[in-house]
């Protein structure tokens, strides 16, 4: 009982400590991506890394989930005859919801993964210890450029998304269930609203901006040898992935209504 | 010219690095128990041990790397071991180290690795850094076409000799080797040890050396201190090594396979 007890104890200081440590992270991550030097040629890579390069793996997501959110929305509604609304809501479901959080997670498996793997290398081979040691502060060299890079980026990728999901539902309300081309691109963007894409590309900034913290973080505190990167590589994915989920929420009813 | 006239005055009264009593534990594991080590300007001491004994540690406790525990790191007389970011900043600037296992930055060509801080505090251009990487290689015996090469191109022992073109480039005052020596043939070895050698007899440069090659030991060092159980077993002129009359020193100096330090109470004190 008493071990029980301190068990439990020993799990919430840990998981305490734990966010405490990531509240001081993004703290210095956050102040230091504002003071200079700036690392332009690092901040040029990464937005090549994960903008351009994610380009495909978001493309194809929200391409098929388009197509099936077409599908499946017209079977339902064709149960109480409201066929004529698949590219209504076809539009705000990519636009609010699907394309954000499905760009976010797939980034957050492609980036999120790859920050933490090369930063938590970094932390094992000394390279780290050796940026100290040659007057370049980490969290400015490593850590600014890749934050502020996931923050602009996703948000472009979520808007290239959205094109390219709407554009999918179009292909099968078209080819597959008939719609009128004319038709069904006047319905999409009959009721869409600013306010619809430019909450989706908040999300998408939130998104970006907790991907790479993790994937920085978990880097940066990687435990050692090549075992202490993969599991924060791991970590990176599965914290950002949760968080991107628990953001989605906050942020959706911060705006609703 | 006055920096110099004040360096050399300073010698008489304050040693270059004095850490006292340094303590430093990873979770119950106390690896530093009390380290004491003094050097003098322009000194080269060599720091021996057994694997796992603590000398990288103890290493990256004096440049702040890692947070020392307790106890005194003073470097030119000035105590370091709280000190804030800004002074630690300042304080590194004046050392350069190389790690164990060469720590290159891999998204970088050797050239960038080499000229690294030099190009974050001065203007630079790309050719003069250039040159100046290929010089500072060639030194050390390696092609002058490998600047364009990236870590992973090169073999460990290149890695290594890039590594400490990396910390002499900007002749810092202070300079830190791990283990500068190991899994190099014998010849490179020398010209290693002659280029350390060099940095502190003609430039004028304090080192500290860690290494298990005992003639290379016998060839760079002023003063040897021994590392064990976290603390500094002996310490001494070079001179003296093998007369110490400390079974440890003695067993490890001769490269013994018997005496007091065995394989299985090493593995013990690392904890594994
Ligand atoms: N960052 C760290 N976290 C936990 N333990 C460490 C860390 N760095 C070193 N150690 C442990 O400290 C001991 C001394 O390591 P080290 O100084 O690297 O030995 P060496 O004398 O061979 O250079 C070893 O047992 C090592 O496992
Ligand atoms: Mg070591």
């Amino acid at each position: 009982m008493i071990a029980f007890l301190q068990n439990i104890g020993r799990t919430s200081l840990a998981f305490l400590a734990a966010i405490g440590r990531i509240a001081l992270f993004t703290a210095a991550a956050i102040r230091w991506t504002f003071v200079p030097p700036f690392y332009l040629r690092q901040l040029g890579r990464q937005i090549v890394d994960i903008g351009y390069f994610s380009l495909p793996v978001v493309g194809l997501t929200t391409l098929f989930s388009g197509m099936v959110l077409a599908l499946q929305s017209y079977t339902g509604f064709a149960r109480f005859s409201a066929e004529d609304t698949v590219a209504t809501v076809v539009v705000l479901s990519v636009t609010r919801e699907l394309g954000p959080v499905l760009a976010g997670l797939m980034v957050a498996g492609r980036i999120g993964a790859s920050m933490a793997a090369e930063i938590g290398t970094m932390r094992v081979t000394d390279q780290i210890d050796a940026l100290d040691t040659l007057s370049t502060r980490p969290m400015q060299y490593l850590v600014a450029p890749r934050i502020v890079a996931g923050t602009i980026c996703l948000p472009f990728l979520v808007l290239v998304g959205d094109l390219i999901g709407v554009f999918g539902g179009y292909l099968v309300g078209v080819y597959r269930l008939g719609f009128n081309p004319s038709v069904y691109l006047s319905r999409t963007l009959e009721f869409l609203e600013f306010s619809d894409v430019t909450l989706g590309l908040i999300k998408a900034a939130v998104f970006g901006f907790l991907i790479a913290l993790m994937g920085c973080y978990h880097g940066y505190h990687s435990g050692r040898g090549a075992e202490g990167v993969g599991r924060a590589t791991t970590n990176a994915v599965v914290s950002s992935s949760i968080l991107i989920l628990i953001a989605n929420y906050l942020v959706t009813a911060l705006f609703f209504g | 010219m006055s920096s110099k006239a004040k360096t050399s005055a300073s010698t008489v009264t304050t040693p270059k690095i004095v850490m006292s009593g340094v303590t430093k534990s990873f979770g119950d594991k106390q690896v530093l128990r009390g380290i004491d080590i003094e050097v003098a300007a322009e000194e080269s001491l060599a720091i021996i041990g057994t694997s796992g004994c603590g000398k990288s540690v103890t290493l990256k406790c004096l440049l702040g790397l890692l947070r020392a525990d307790g106890g005194s790191i003073k470097v030119d007389g000035k105590e370091m071991i709280h000190a804030g970011r800004h002074q630690l900043e300042a304080m590194r600037r004046r050392f350069g180290m190389t790690f164990q296992f060469g720590a290159l930055f891999d998204s970088l060509p050797i050239w960038e690795n080499v000229t690294f801080r030099l190009r974050q505090q001065q203007a630079m251009t790309r050719q003069q850094a250039r040159d100046l990487a290929a010089e500072t290689i060639t030194q050390l015996g390696l092609a002058a076409h490998v600047i364009d090469q990236y870590p992973a191109e090169l073999s460990g022992g290149m890695q290594k000799r890039v590594a400490l073109a990396r910390a002499i480039a900007d002749k810092p005052e202070i300079l830190l080797f791990d283990e500068p020596t190991s899994g190099l043939d014998p010849i490179t070895g020398g010209v290693i040890d002659r280029l350390i050698l060099d940095s502190v007899r003609r430039l004028g440069a304090t080192a500290l050396t860690i290494s298990h090659d005992m003639a290379s030991v016998r060839r760079i060092a002023d003063k040897v201190a021994m590392v064990h159980n976290g603390v500094i077993i002996w310490c001494g002129p070079a001179a003296e090594m093998d007369d110490t009359g400390i079974p440890e020193v003695h067993q490890f100096v001769h490269g013994l396979a018997d005496g007091p330090l065995t394989l299985a109470a090493q593995a013990e004190a690392r904890g594994d």
